[in-house]
């Protein structure tokens, strides 16, 4: 048989039908769900008068919309409430299982998959959110859709896909102390482009990556949509197997052992060949932030931001113009003398129990710099619990942070907590798009480590500046 | 879906690259469960900053967009091909969009045309020129009509069916019925179940 890679190999394995000139039928191993991408699905199921064909290979979650308050009952917004009651209609009118706000586990739908042990190897995973990119850390083909291919997946538990190309980014050496996931993956698209995996599946290997823990992995791989990637995904192993044994959705058992069993073949064969490699050196990275307005626009911690003049590329140059007078920010700055109102950490990116241990262990002892605001919003409410047994909550409170229940909070507009116009953040989330945590507002993309050493200077800093 | 053959339409040039389905309709538009009344969001906020191309008098009632490079990038939402349509276009040209953008452009029947940066150019140059400058987009025939310059461009073969026939990709796939019960039946019972839930 001709060598292979991963990605290959989990696209095989899934074909329900292959016709020449046609999109293979991919079989969806797990379908996600969440308030904001399915309503208008749902409804077409209803105008056409079908099932959901597989409830019990779907999950739903309310994620975007809610408040994170404490007080986690009430949403004020009339349009975010109906839109949550709307998912809850629906969720039981089709026999769809729910995590609702503020419940025992719920969370962002990328926080809970692999929360619940749902996510797991060499399966095929599907969500209305780009950010599904994130399970491929599982060695899972995870890919976000569109509201029309969420009503095909709940009508039919399949979709047709053309077949992507496949790239291999590998990282090289050891990550040096104190640089991590979020670092690696915002110099990878800083690297490649906003468009640079465009039609690929990206294979993160190397030995920075099997270096990662699975919460670091995810962090890698819930990035490269922002490289443009379909998907991003990391060949199983030891690290995968022990943090999925005994999850609840976890296989038991004996069934653990053959799920094991066929999940160590799951590897890119010695001889496959890639569409195309790219090759990072993991020694030579540092802290890493973006000053721009897409991704792509980041530099060094240590560095200047860019003039734009420096940029060759007439496009690059425009678009490096524009997003630094969004920014409000000056070529030739440095970026640590970038002072921020806001820091957030949490998000599908970096809400994880690790990225919270991280912040917290830079916190501890220390407080927030004056005026400065500081949310901790946990991934999941399984996070959240795991946080509070550890008495991370204790010490973001009593350095002034504010310790919150499990949703996508501000990494995206559009529940209460939002930047204002020209309100600038430090934020461990995955876009620093014109607007994208309020009108107006300016995102600067940063590690958990970053985000709380910037929470107590009140500029960009590392940990190691404290 | 309404079927896409032929269009012929006056074009807008939005010269900016990597515009994201953020700027093409923000956030909170995304908290409606409908699927019309997005084109008062379209752009919403580089409209508001004033002096914005698509509000150009001269580009009124235009349908075909001319983008820079990787249109359509970042979240999935849908909802930026509703608006699009919603305000009237049926076509978008670029030299790169964003995969998942593209997907539901096709799913919803609003064309996305890749031509090299050189032919966008040329067609973003001939209609900041004469504005009234009409495009034919002919999806038959898979080409860019504009004055002099023509463009071929390609897309694959299958989707390029489902545009000309309008077809339900839903029906197309319960053909396959058969075949999804015998993949069914084939599955490893260790895959992952939502149901029963646990708590």
């Amino acid at each position: 048989m001709t060598a292979r890679t991963l990605a290959e190999k989990v696209w095989e394995s899934h074909v329900v039908h292959r016709e020449e000139g046609e999109p293979d039928l991919l079989y969806i191993d797990l379908h996600l769900v969440h308030e904001v991408t399915s309503p208008q699905a749902f409804d077409g199921l209803r105008l056409a008068g079908r099932p959901v064909r597989r409830p019990d290979l779907t999950q739903a979650t309310e994620d975007h919309n809610i408040p994170t308050d404490l007080l986690g009952g009430l949403i004020e917004d009339p349009v975010s409430r109906i839109q949550v009651e709307t998912l809850r209609a629906n969720c039981s009118e089709f026999g769809v299982p729910l995590r609702s706000m503020a419940q025992d586990k719920q969370g962002v739908v990328h926080v809970i998959g692999p929360d619940l042990g749902l996510t797991q190897p060499g399966t095929t995973v599907v969500c209305g959110d780009s950010h599904t990119s994130t399970h491929g850390a599982f060695g899972a083909l995870a890919f976000g859709i569109g509201t029309s291919e969420v009503e095909h997946v709940l009508a039919t538990q399949t979709l047709p896909q053309r077949k992507p190309k496949t790239m291999a980014v590998t990282v090289q050496g050891a990550l040096p102390s104190g640089v991590t996931a979020k670092d690696l993956i915002l110099a990878v698209i800083a690297q490649i482009g906003t468009g640079g995996g465009q039609g690929h599946v990206i294979e993160y290997r190397g030995q920075a990556i099997e270096g990662l823990s699975m919460e670091g992995r995810m962090t890698v791989c819930n990035m490269s949509i922002e490289a443009g990637a379909r998907a991003g995904l990391v060949a199983p192993d030891e690290t995968t197997f022990e943090y999925l044994k005994g999850r609840p959705h976890a296989p038991q058992g004996a069934e653990w052992d053959r799920a094991v069993e066929a999940w160590r073949e799951l590897r890119t064969d010695p001889d496959a060949r890639f569409d195309r490699e790219v090759v990072i050196d993991a020694t030579a990275l540092t802290p890493f932030v973006t000053w721009g307005t897409n991704p792509g626009q980041g530099a060094p911690l240590a560095a200047e931001i860019p003039d734009p003049s420096s940029f060759a590329d007439p496009a690059e140059r425009d678009a490096a113009e524009r997003a630094l007078a969004y920014m409000g920010l000056q070529g030739g700055t440095p970026l640590r003398a970038v002072a921020v109102d806001t820091v957030f950490i949490g998000s599908c990116t970096n809400g994880r129990l690790e990225d919270l241990r991280a912040a917290a262990e830079v916190l501890r002892g220390r407080h927030v710099a004056d005026g400065v605001r500081a949310l901790v919003v946990p991934g999941s409410m399984d996070v959240k619990a795991a946080a509070e047994a550890e008495g991370l909550d204790r010490v973001f409170t009593e350095a002034g942070a504010q310790w919150r229940n499990a949703g996508c909070s501000m990494c995206l507009g559009m529940n209460p907590d939002t930047l204002a116009p020209q309100e600038r953040s430090a934020s461990t989330s995955n876009r620093n798009f014109e607007g994208r945590q309020g009108r107006g507002g300016r995102t600067h993309l940063v590690s958990p480590a970053v985000a709380a050493a910037t929470a107590v200077v009140g500029r960009l800093a590392a940990p190691a500046d404290l | 879906m309404e079927p896409f053959t032929v269009h012929t339409g006056r074009a807008v040039p939005l010269r900016r690259s990597n515009v994201d389905t953020d700027q093409i309709i923000p956030s909170d538009y995304l908290k409606r469960v409908s699927r019309t009344g997005f084109a008062d969001g379209l752009f919403r906020e580089w409209r508001a900053a004033g002096d914005f191309v698509l509000d150009q008098p001269e580009y009124a009632g235009a349908t075909v967009l001319l983008a820079g490079p990787d249109f359509g990038t970042g979240s999935s939402r849908e909802h930026a091909v509703w608006a699009l349509q919603d305000a009237g276009f049926r076509v978008v040209v670029s030299s790169r969009f964003a995969d998942i953008f593209r997907n539901n452009a096709l799913k919803g029947g609003l064309l996305p045309v890749v031509l090299g940066s050189d032919a966008v150019e040329g067609l973003m140059a001939a209609v900041e020129t004469a504005p009234q400058t009409e495009l034919t987009v002919d999806l038959q025939r898979c080409q860019v009509d504009c004055g002099g310059q023509n463009y071929r461009f390609e897309l694959e073969e299958s989707a390029r069916q489902r545009l000309l026939q309008g077809l339900d990709d839903i029906a197309l796939t319960l053909r396959y019925e058969e075949e999804i019960l015998a993949f069914e039946a084939s599955r490893p019972s260790w895959k992952p179940k939502t149901i029963p839930a646990i708590t």
